[in-house]
């Protein structure tokens, strides 16, 4: 026999999972609320996009050819989920630039500075996103109305006019006379590009569940938290404090614990710590936007909670099998 | 809903083209090498010198010691040398080449195929002859069955598993014995059921094989001893620890054994053996070995003699594929790749696999973690090994202690799930050396 075998450790067959085939999921997962964006505040969404993942991949290859050197990895496409979120998390009003601004902070300061994929503590697009929302205020939260509904909510988020509830004490019904439970599911209301339309990114979230990218563990167990401590405030004064399902259906709660909180570098890999990191998140969540400066609160808690995860992968290891009394 | 066990796991491709393939028997080599250490424990003494004459089922290697085990001749003939020859690692190991003249049994061995149910030897007995035939464990490990059999002090028996999950993709040799032995099988089960003094045995099916979970039980239908459990098919269900939790739900602990649940695990093909050792006097000469692969021929579920070299069992199956990149011998999750095709089935070989040329390459490695944890909940043992990993690169092992690398069942989950292709288990295993060293220095 003149052919040579190849001879290696187990095992000899793969999954056929990689890093690429999960991003293009992520990417497919999102692909319903942008459609949703698109139909709702028209072709800026496009632009917008389209100028947050160029500049995301643009600035990670550039990083990685003159700088970081090794491997290039744009092509396993973290870079433009990273684009697609960051742009997700902006008002589609957005100077074109100041985007460009965001995904220079998201890839050179969130992920590359770090050493690249799978070592960067915070989620990029979430350190792009409040890096502009600390530099730029007005502009960041300044959103259009939706073109598609004529009557539907003015530059206001909902949030915004919840907050605006818990500050002046007004009650809600008289802030948000035409809300409605529809609009917030369908997308018909003012907010960032990726976080309208409830639905869609549920539908993405389905998605993300049969393709098994993620668990279910993080999303429901933020969701569930925030229900829970809104219930809780609304049940004592349903005047001022708005419903569960108000909390849950609005601002980036979805977008940021489906797509944001489950990022993989910067979420813990135990089940036990994702449990605490996740109510962390819901919990601190609610805590700003109830009691905090901004209306919205879900970015600041996933950072929050980013910068714990070390600790958590420490402490909190998975239980190990045969782990109870040790046999002599 | 099918019992499965607890923690990890994950399934990957059956690939069983075999499954429907009846063992067939395959003709007699022209020469057969037996290795004197087919087992787990010290290697067997030659009793035959260059040019005796041997017979099937003659001993012609002597236990050396409690855990060793007999070694027979597989064939009727010639001894041409007993020498070092290369195994399928090519590492060199004491070993009988024999020259097949014919085939002419030794005498004693009851080659009536009749079933013969009944058995009235005492347990110590029936230990004996499952030593006196050689009988090892045949799933892979070939740990002395004998030994296993015997009961340390102060522990007892409550449970026999017999293991049919058949996890490993590509084999499906203990699913046609299960089919086609069924009934020898059973009457393998009850001795050694009373070999252990044990009321009740369990037989682990993955629900993957519906007809061999049909077929056993049927045939165990009346006796209450012995319970078919159906498994929701899952890897590693064949590990040991995973098929106790599975059936029983008891976890055997850190750095424990099965008994110190109470339970002792056999494979299908090995309570065969014992059967045909105790009823029939017949030593463990031949098995049932899978050939097959996605470009194999032939694929088919063999008969074969121990010590039948795998060039004469794939020039058999229609020759080596073109496109054939690695041999393995057992399954792809934990089998071992195949240096040298004039390496030989052994005790434990349980199947051949040829993967072809683009299926043989390791998949170059994709960079960096991306901590996505699907190590970590694919692990059956609960372990971390991304962190282990780690660890492992860096070359701090001795640390792989405090992360439980010595726990590692080496099922291969990890790197199989891995999205980033990192040879996470090559890594593990060498800490897991390291680790064990320091455990046995620590003992003294």
């Amino acid at each position: 026999m003149d052919k040579k075998l190849i001879v290696s450790p187990s095992p000899h067959v793969y999954s056929g999972e990689s890093t690429r085939k999960i991003m293009r999921d992520i990417l497919i997962a999102l692909a319903p609320a942008f459609a949703v964006s698109w139909f709702f505040y028209g072709v800026s969404v496009l632009v917008v996009t389209a100028v947050s993942v160029m500049t995301c991949v643009l600035f990670e290859w550039l990083i990685q050819r003159f700088m970081l050197g090794g491997q290039n990895t744009i092509r396993d496409l973290s870079a433009v989920v990273t684009g697609v979120l960051l742009a997700f998390n902006l008002p589609s009003s957005v100077p074109l630039w100041m985007v460009a601004v965001g995904a220079l902070a998201a890839i050179g300061i969130g992920k590359m500075a770090f050493g690249g994929l799978g070592r960067n503590p915070f989620n990029p697009a979430l350190v792009g996103r409040v890096f502009l929302l600390l530099s730029f205020p007005v502009a960041m939260t300044s959103f259009p109305a939706p073109e598609a509904v004529a009557d539907g909510f003015t530059g206001a988020t909902p949030l915004m006019l919840a907050k605006e509830a818990l500050m002046s004490g007004q009650p809600l019904s008289a802030l948000m006379p035409e809300m409605s439970y529809g609009n917030l599911l369908l997308g018909a209301n003012a907010g960032s590009i990726g976080e309208i339309a409830a639905l869609a990114l549920l539908l993405g979230f389905a998605y993300l569940l049969i393709r098994r990218v993620i668990t279910w563990h993080i999303p429901v167990l933020i969701l569930g938290t925030m229900a829970v401590f809104a219930g809780v405030l609304h049940g004592a004064n349903p005047e001022i404090y708005a419903s569960p399902l108000f909390h849950v259906l609005t601002g980036g709660a979805i977008l940021g614990a489906v797509f944001m909180a489950t990022d993989y570098s910067t979420s813990p890999m135990s089940t036990g710590g994702i449990i605490v990191y996740a109510v962390a998140i819901g919990a601190i969540t609610m805590l700003i936007r109830v009691w905090g400066a901004y209306p919205e609160g879900i970015s600041f808690a996933i950072l929050i909670m980013n910068a714990m995860v070390p600790l958590l992968n420490k402490y909190m290891r998975p239980k190990k099998f045969g782990a109870i009394k040790r046999v002599a | 809903m099918s019992k499965t066990f607890r923690k990890g796991g994950g399934h990957p491709s059956d690939n069983k083209l075999s499954r429907a393939d009846e063992v067939e028997r395959m003709p007699l080599p022209q020469t057969v090498v037996i290795p004197l250490s087919q087992h787990i424990g010290a290697p067997a003494t030659a009793v035959v010198a260059k040019g005796d004459r041997v017979k099937v089922g003659q001993l012609i290697g002597e236990a050396a010691g409690f855990v060793s085990s007999n070694v027979h001749s597989s064939v009727s003939g010639t001894v041409l040398s007993v020498d070092a020859v290369p195994d399928l690692g090519g590492v060199r190991r004491q070993a009988v080449t024999i020259k097949v003249e014919g085939d002419e049994w030794a005498e004693g061995i009851d080659l009536d195929g009749s079933l013969r149910r009944e058995c009235t030897l005492s347990p110590a007995e029936i230990i004996d002859k499952v030593k006196e035939a050689g009988v090892v464990g045949m799933g892979g490990a070939q740990f002395p069955t004998h030994v296993k059999l015997s009961i340390p002090q102060g522990k007892r028996a409550e449970y026999l598993l017999i293991n049919g999950a058949e996890c490993e993709p590509y084999l499906t040799s203990d699913h046609r014995v299960m089919l086609e032995r069924g009934e020898e099988l059973l009457a393998g089960v009850k001795i050694l059921a009373k070999a252990l003094g044990v009321g009740k045995s369990y037989i682990g099916i993955e629900n993957n094989k519906p007809d061999a979970v049909a077929h056993l039980r049927k045939l165990a239908a009346g006796d209450a001893e012995v319970e078919v459990i159906a498994l929701r098919a899952r890897y590693p269900q064949g590990g040991e620890k995973q098929l106790i939790d599975a059936v029983l739900g008891r976890e055997v602990p850190s750095g424990g054994l099965p008994i110190d649940v109470g339970c002792v695990v056999q494979n299908v093909d090995t309570a065969l053996a014992v059967y045909e050792a105790v009823q029939k006097n017949k030593p463990l000469v031949e098995r049932v070995v899978t050939v097959t692969g996605k470009s194999v021929e032939r694929h088919a579920n063999l008969l074969v003699r121990i010590g039948t070299p795998l060039q004469a069992i794939l020039d058999y199956c229609g020759g080596m594929p073109e496109d054939t990149g690695k041999v393995i011998n057992g399954g792809p999750m934990m089998g071992k790749a195949v240096a040298n095709l004039d390496s030989v089935v052994t005790k434990g070989t349980s199947g051949i696999v040829l993967m072809r040329d683009d299926e043989a390459e390791r998949r170059k490695s994709g960079g960096a973690c991306i901590k996505c944890a699907k190590c970590v909940r694919g692990c059956p043992m609960g372990l971390e090994p991304y962190y282990l990993f780690k660890l492992g690169v860096r070359g701090r092992l001795t640390e792989m202690e405090g992360y439980w690398a010595a726990d590692c069942i080496e099922c291969g989950l990890c790197s199989w799930v891995c999205p980033a292709n990192l040879p996470l288990l090559d890594y593990i295993r060498l800490g897991k050396v390291e680790v064990m060293r320091i455990m046995r220095e620590r003992k003294g």
